[in-house]
């Protein structure tokens, strides 16, 4: 076949990259999910998805559309249970403890597990620090220096050097990149140990996806990410580990799931081979 | 050498041939929007011609004094030199009761638009916007014989117990103990007259705040509250100031409900709890039956008084709508 005697361009994406090994680092124990399944109604729409997210490790879920990614995605840090009719069933443990415990103050875990959306929302009534600063405030978190952690912020997301001169305009005259680090920076004034990210780069053009990627690549070291994506070179980009997510009409599963460089250059699952060599999806 | 500069063309005039059921479309829909600005300036045109009168008769009084007094000479015709017409008791009383209305219904009023967008569950919404609208549809004449049986009594209790504690406050004092058909029962009927409008107004605003900023205040970490705070209010906020000059104008302009309740008197009071009051809609009702035509010209130029006034609280609001557009 022709696929096999070319060199496959996504694993060498892949390969290029330095494999951070898990639990190498000293961050606790991480997110895991635990036979996760959610409803839209009626509609069974994921069934029983187990994983574990290491700290300090990048983790990209991949699939085509419908195939539950951002669904499992928002079942991670409870914001699922916003649609009407929502379900879910499994248990996601942070830190050893299930988030959907009764009793659980779900804006803590919303702290600790934070969230940067497909389209970019920054508050168009707030000016940019406003805006970095909003989850210390909605959140009513004490902070000694909201300067410095102003500061670090934005430069953790890569954008303070765009946006020093004029911490005090508003949010919606950034460029569409400009704005989803705004909203990255945003996430993590509240120091999360883990990000999630819905398709982060989809609304923006390949420049802005580059300095998000890159983004990503400097956060990965304090923060845990979990990111949906369609791109799959992104995936094979920015990520340590891959899930692949598919639906063959039922509830989404998760076919395959393990190192980026595993998922692209020698996938298990026939179907996984199928959709990382573009041959359907 | 000489350098030809580079020459801009003419701008181009951009049109288009419209077919014909456009341009029949067109004209229908043209006269519809003409048609209501036309009965307005009719409306204007009307007042002004017959209280034209009445205002070079009793210039600038007719709005500062508060004698209404139409006088009949012996020969049963009617003495324009010596009849005083003024309204300004009228005037404030308009003003007072509806201000009264505004500031007891529009914290209700948010209060449940809140309630049903963001936490009522959705048969209790369903129920409550068809109750609400049936409310908004109810006869004023109802609210009115309501507040005068059964409101009164129960007003009559409140308005002491603001007297007892409050009455040290210059509106809450009273200078004769008589609280019944006050300003003060006025406008609470007033204020759960104009609930439903405002409610109805403000839950529509706070329905289309943009579901990703909702989403990003809670993935922040957010409470309900908060969210409302930072992002559901600085959104909707233009729209309720629309809401509430919508029940301003309704408060002021309001006749029957405002006739039944309240004890019409004329003179200026400011004691809000105090049995005496009216308004410059009810005024007019009252007078209309048993006026002399000179008398009617007087009532038409107290009814372009309420015309201008309420045109001023609507620019005013439109202004402000205008002015807070940074939460969009």
């Amino acid at each position: 076949m022709e696929t096999n005697t070319q060199p496959n361009t996504l694993s060498s994406i892949a390969s290029k990259r330095e494999v951070k090994t898990a639990g190498t680092q000293a961050m606790g124990v991480g997110l895991e999910a635990r036979g996760i399944h959610a409803w839209f109604g009626q509609k069974h729409a994921l069934a029983n998805v187990s994983m574990d997210f290491w700290p300090g490790t990048v983790t990209a879920l991949i699939g085509p559309s419908g195939c539950g990614k951002s669904t499992f995605l928002r079942t991670l840090n409870r914001m699922h249970e916003f649609i009407p009719g929502a379900a879910m069933a499994g248990e996601v443990l942070l830190n050893g403890e299930d988030i959907y415990a009764p009793g659980t103050d779900v804006t803590k875990i919303r702290l600790k597990v934070g969230m940067v959306f497909q389209k970019p929302n920054p508050f168009p009534s707030m000016t940019i620090a406003e805006n970095v600063l909003a989850g210390l405030k909605l959140a009513q978190l004490k902070t000694a220096n909201k300067d410095e952690l102003l500061e670090e912020c934005l430069e953790r997301a890569g954008l303070w050097s765009e946006v020093k001169d004029r911490l005090n305009t508003h949010g919606g005259a950034l460029s569409g990149g400009q704005q989803q680090r705004l909203c990255i920076a945003r996430a993590l004034a509240v120091r999360p140990q883990v990000l999630l990210m819905d398709e982060p780069c989809s609304a923006l053009d390949p420049g802005s996806t580059l300095k998000i990627e890159e983004t990503i690549s400097h956060l990965s070291s304090s923060v845990t990410i979990v990111i949906v994506t369609h791109n799959m070179q992104q995936a094979a980009r920015v990520s340590d580990y891959t899930a692949f997510f598919l639906s063959d009409g039922g509830p989404g599963q998760m076919i395959e799931a393990g190192s980026t460089n595993e998922i692209f250059a020698r996938p298990k699952d026939q179907r996984t081979e199928n959709y990382v060599t573009g041959r359907f999806g | 050498m000489t350098q030809t500069p580079p020459v801009t063309p003419p701008k181009r005039e951009i049109t288009t041939k419209p077919r014909f059921s456009d341009k029949v479309f067109r004209g229908v829909v043209t006269g519809g929007g003409l048609s209501s600005l036309i009965i307005l300036g009719l409306i204007l045109g009307f007042l002004l011609y017959e209280g034209y009168g009445t205002f070079k008769s009793q210039g600038f009084h007719f709005i500062t004094s508060s004698n209404w007094n139409a006088v009949v000479d012996a020969n049963g015709l009617f003495n324009a030199k010596a009849s005083t017409f003024g309204i300004a008791a009228m005037l404030i009383g308009t003003l007072v009761v509806a201000v009264i209305a505004v500031i007891v219904g529009v914290p209700i009023s948010v209060g449940a638009a809140l309630y049903l967008t963001f936490y009522a569950p959705q048969f209790i919404r369903k129920f409550m916007v068809t109750a609400i609208d049936l409310m908004a549809a109810f006869p004023s004449v109802l609210f009115g014989l309501w507040g005068f049986f059964v409101l009164e009594s129960s007003g009559e209790y409140w308005a002491k117990l603001l007297n007892k504690y409050l009455g040290w406050i210059p509106i809450f004092k009273l200078p004769t103990p008589y609280v019944q058909h006050s300003p003060f029962i006025a406008g609470l009927v007033l204020a759960i007259m104009i609930i439903p409008i405002v409610t109805s107004v403000s839950r529509e605003v706070f329905s289309q705040t943009p579901l990703d900023r909702i989403q990003a205040a809670y993935a922040l970490g957010a409470t309900r509250w908060a969210m409302i705070r930072a992002v559901a209010f600085p959104y909707a906020r233009s729209g309720i100031v629309g809401g509430v000059m919508l029940g301003l104008g309704r408060a002021m302009g309001e006749t029957v409900a405002v006739y039944t309740v309240l004890n019409i008197v004329y003179q200026v009071n400011w004691h809000i709890l105090f049995s005496a009051g009216g308004n410059i809609a009810s005024m007019i009702l009252l007078k209309f039956g048993e006026a002399s035509p000179q008398e009617i010209k007087a009532l038409m130029a107290a009814g372009l008084v309420l015309f201008l006034m309420t045109l001023l609280v609507n620019s005013a609001a439109n202004y402000i709508v205008n002015r807070s557009k940074s939460g969009r």
